[in-house]
This record gives C-alpha cells, sequence and structure tokens, in this order.
C-alpha cells in the first residue's frame, strides 16, 4: 500500500467524501422504499432477501435432506443392498433387510433410518446407489431437532419427502419428528 | 407558588420526556439508518398481533429482553460501585440535557416561562460538568468489575474522555467569546442576530473551524465510533463485559442519551439554536421586506419544532459518521485528540480574539 498523501493524511477531506458516498445510497435508498410503499414499480432499495419468505432458487447439485425415491406402489425402491451403509463415512445410516411382497423383487428395507446429527451430507450414499433410490435433492435445509433422537429420520418420513419444485421451493414439509416442540 | 412549581415541573418532564424517548427511539433510529445506508432492510420482525410497523417495536422488545435477563454480579466484584456505576453513568448524562433551552420564553398565568429546564447563566460549564463526570461512572465500571479487561477499557475511556474533554472545552470557547456569556439562552439569543441583515449569525457560520473541532471531539466523548475503542463491540472487550441485563441497558441507553445532548449542544452552540431566521415574535420577517403575521403561540411551536428538527439533522449526521467510518486505533485518538484538536483550537481561540478586538476597535 502507497503512503497516504497530504490530502488524506489531512482526513477531513476523506471523511466528508466517504460521508457523501454513504449518504447518497441512503437517499438514493430511502426513495426507492418510499416509491415502492407508494406502490411505484421500480428497483428495490435493498439487495438482501427477506429469507424465510424469499428464496433464491438453490443450484440443482445442492446436497438437502435425503429422500427416499417410490416404486409405483408406493413401495421403496431401495433393495436394501447395504451399499451406501457400507460406503457412509460417518455410519449414519441403519437399515434392516425384509423380503418384498412382490417375488421379482428381491428385498426390501423394513427400517432405513439416517442420523442426520451425524451426517456429513457428502452425497455417497446416492452415488453409491444401484436402484437410485435414495437421492438428496428435496431442497430441505431446515431441519433441527432439541433432542438427538428426534435428528433420527425413519423410513416412512424419508419416504414421504417430494424433489425441490422448478422455483427452488421445497415442495414437502420438513418433517417434524414426534419429539420436536413446535 | 402551586403554578410556579408546575411549570418548572412541567419544563423537566418535557426536557426528561424527549430526551428518553427518543433515546428509546434512537435504537430503532440507529438500525434502520445503517441498514437502508448499507443496501439493506434493517429490524423489521418484531410485531404486536402481527403489525410490524417498519420495526418500531424493535427498541420495545429490546427493552422487555433486557429486563428479563439474568442480573449478573461478578463474584468478586466491589458492589457498591458495581451497582452504582450504570446509574452515575446514565443520571450524569439525563441531567446534562437540562440547561439546553428548546424555545424562547412563553406566557402562561401571568409568567414568563422560559423553555429551559433549568435557567443557568453557566449554562454551557455546567453541560460539560455533566458530561465530564459521566466518565466516573464508565471508570466505576471498569474498575469494580474485578476484570483485568474491563479495568483496561475504563483506563482507555478516561484517557479519551481527557483528551476529548479538553478539545471541546476550548473548541467552544471562541462562541463564547463571540457571544460574551456562558448562558445557553444568551447564545442561542445571540445567534438569532443577522450578520448584514440577511445572513443568521449562526455559529457554523461564525466560527465554522470550531464547529468541526466541536463535533470531533463531541463524537470521542460520547465513545461511539469512530472513538469507541474504549468499549470496542465486535473486537475488543470494554468497561462493561462484567455487566448483564438491564444494567448494560444503561450503558447503551447512555450512549444514546449522550449522542443526543451532543446534538443539542451542537444545535445550540452552532447551529442557532431555536431562533428561525426572519422569524420574530410578530411573523416572518424577509431581508427584501415582505413578511407574514403569525400568532404569538404559533410561533413559539415553530421554534421548538425547528429546534427539535435541527436535533434530529445532527443526530442524523452523528449516525452517518458512526456507520461511515472505521475506528481509529488508541494512539492514533489520542494524537488527534492532543496534537491535532487541541492545538487548533487554542488557535482558534487566538485568532477569534484578534478578530473581535479588530472589530470593537472600528
Amino acid at each position: 500500500m502507497s503512503p497516504m498523501n497530504l490530502r488524506q493524511r489531512f482526513y477531513l477531506v476523506e471523511v466528508l467524501t466517504g460521508l457523501g458516498l454513504t449518504a447518497a445510497h441512503f437517499f438514493r435508498n430511502i426513495g426507492r422504499h418510499t416509491a415502492r410503499a407508494f406502490g411505484r414499480k421500480g428497483a428495490s432499495g435493498a439487495v438482501t432477501i427477506q429469507y424465510p419468505e424469499e428464496r433464491r432458487p438453490y443450484s440443482p447439485r445442492l446436497r438437502s435432506l435425503h429422500r427416499l425415491v417410490r416404486r409405483e406402489d408406493g413401495s421403496p425402491r431401495c433393495v436394501a443392498c447395504m451399499m451406501c451403509e457400507t460406503v457412509c463415512p460417518a455410519r449414519c445410516i441403519y437399515i434392516v433387510a425384509d423380503e418384498h411382497p412382490n417375488p421379482e423383487i428381491e428385498k426390501m428395507p423394513s427400517r432405513f433410518d439416517i442420523d442426520l446429527g451425524k451426517c456429513v451430507f457428502c452425497g455417497f450414499c446416492v452415488e453409491a446407489c444401484p436402484e437410485d433410490a435414495i437421492r438428496m435433492d428435496t431442497g430441505i435445509l431446515e431441519f433441527s431437532s432439541y433432542s438427538r433422537l428426534g435428528m433420527i429420520y425413519t423410513k416412512e418420513m424419508l419416504l414421504a419427502l417430494e424433489p425441490v419444485g422448478p422455483d427452488g421451493v421445497p415442495r414437502s414439509p420438513v418433517p417434524i419428528p414426534a419429539d420436536r416442540v413446535v | 407558588m402551586l403554578i410556579d412549581l408546575l411549570l418548572a415541573l412541567g419544563r423537566v418532564a418535557f426536557v426528561m420526556l424527549f430526551v428518553l424517548n427518543v433515546a428509546a427511539l434512537l435504537g430503532w433510529v440507529e438500525r434502520k439508518q445503517s441498514a437502508i445506508m448499507q443496501d439493506r432492510i434493517g429490524a423489521n420482525r418484531a410485531s404486536i398481533f402481527g403489525f410490524r410497523v417498519l420495526g418500531l417495536f424493535h427498541p420495545l422488545a429490546d427493552t422487555l429482553k433486557m429486563l428479563t435477563k439474568e442480573d449478573f454480579r461478578p463474584a468478586r466484584a466491589d458492589r457498591l460501585l458495581f451497582e452504582l456505576a450504570p446509574a452515575v453513568s446514565v443520571f450524569f448524562a439525563l441531567v446534562a440535557f437540562a440547561s439546553i433551552p428548546f424555545g424562547d420564553t412563553l406566557q402562561v398565568a401571568g409568567r414568563v416561562v422560559p423553555l429551559q429546564a433549568v435557567t443557568l447563566n453557566v449554562g454551557v460549564l455546567y453541560v460539560f460538568a455533566m458530561l465530564s463526570l459521566g466518565v466516573y461512572g464508565v471508570m466505576m465500571a471498569g474498575w469494580s468489575s474485578a476484570n483485568n479487561y474491563a479495568l483496561m477499557g475504563g483506563q482507555r475511556a478516561a484517557a479519551l474522555m481527557i483528551s476529548a474533554e479538553i478539545a471541546i472545552g476550548a473548541s467552544i470557547m471562541g462562541v463564547v467569546m463571540i457571544h460574551g456569556s456562558l448562558n445557553l439562552m444568551d447564545i442561542v439569543r445571540g445567534q438569532g442576530h443577522l450578520l448584514w441583515g440577511w445572513l443568521p449569525a449562526w455559529g457554523i457560520i461564525t466560527q465554522p473551524l470550531a464547529f468541526i473541532l466541536f463535533v470531533t471531539a463531541g463524537i470521542a466523548a460520547t465513545k461511539r465510533i469512530p472513538f469507541d475503542m474504549p468499549e470496542g463491540e465486535s473486537e475488543i472487550i470494554g468497561y462493561f463485559v462484567e455487566y448483564s441485563g438491564m444494567k448494560f441497558g444503561m450503558f447503551l441507553m447512555t450512549d444514546m442519551v449522550e449522542t443526543i445532548v451532543l446534538a443539542g449542544l451542537s444545535t445550540s452552540l452552532f447551529l442557532g439554536g431555536w431562533p428561525i431566521p426572519y422569524l420574530f415574535a410578530e411573523g416572518f420577517q424577509f431581508p427584501w421586506g415582505a413578511g407574514i403575521a403569525l400568532a404569538p403561540l404559533l410561533v413559539t411551536v415553530l421554534q421548538v419544532g425547528a429546534f427539535v428538527g435541527k436535533v434530529a439533522v445532527v443526530i442524523f449526521v452523528l449516525m452517518l459518521i458512526r456507520w461511515t467510518l472505521p475506528r481509529f486505533r488508541y494512539d492514533q485518538a489520542m494524537r488527534l485528540g492532543w496534537l491535532g484538536l487541541f492545538p487548533l483550537a487554542i488557535a482558534n481561540i487566538v485568532v477569534t480574539g484578534l478578530v473581535l478586538a479588530a472589530w470593537g476597535s472600528r
């Protein structure tokens, strides 16, 4: 950084320049807010987004809350091959295999729990799945719980989820565990 | 007798309610103004029955939050001084506004009432005495917390206040010399005169250098950004680390009240106080001959409104400065106070004296 010249070291001129800049922003923005309050169309006075009500569309590559893909009869597409459970670096998936009523399909999970308190959202389970049965495209990021037990999402909860809408807004509500006080 | 008492109480109540309400509002003003300056929207979520009203309920919510928080006192703290410090801070900041005039005299029940909480011949000195005593609260808070960081914060505050107060005192001497009085009412009346028949003799016109010095030193005395190294809310630890709940809130309130006092004082000393240029007791009388006759009560209301408006403008500028400039380093602030503001203020006194002597001998 070059040393300050005399005008900059005098400080007052630079202070007034800075105040002019911020004041210009203030009056420009307050003018825009006023224009919008009176129903005029125009540029917004703020560049921020009112988050829970307004959302920016997430990237389609975003890894959000998992969901289990359903077959046409509503049963999970998962065949309980344990690939995801094996590849999971956080060991947060717990699967119990069971027989599928359809004899053409060998197995299905009777339990498929994901402990989101442990999950690192690496997406390996999605990549490892040979049946494309688990995806991370719900667009849901706001899941929290007052207890560790509440972070465990079961098969039924994961099966009920829909992929994110084209506008970036999640289409299914956040599954609320039984223990969470709302 | 009773009516005199009521009138005195009314004046005091007006000033107190004005200062306290504006102080509460300043938290909102600060948030919203900074947000709009920074292309944001600002706090707007607090609502009562779904009404948000531009976030105006946030000061209320803040107060409720602070009142219901745990009132913590460190085990080794000096109990008396620890409890006393926020009260001392906020008390001296509140009473400092008392001698600032907010309007001309008012005729009530055959009595002439000056619109000023307390009429003092040494009003200027009184305000500075109260503002200087406020530093005791800060030092008490730093010392009694039994916390080394708080102690160092208090010491930084004391050093900053001393260097700022001297520059403030020296910078207003020019104004006092011009008007020949320490009474704020006299100084304000003096600024109501017109130079050469058209230019209002405001302090900012007769003493421009003193105005800049006064505002700079005044911001330092209120310990706000860019002179907030006693506190440094985001990085350094200040003198009220150990305070929580409403005692912490009282320190915040002190900041706001001191800002209002500084704005009121700048208005009275440099921006003409309550008089409106060309407005006399009978109405407007413009230098080009035109005039509008007004009722005396309306004139008084306009003048009080002018004072409040000027204070609001000064507060806006102070907030603008607070949200624009980065913080001075400790040594930079000391150098600015002792090697910048103070010698310039002395030079201003000398030049003012010479000019006044030349003016008087003519």
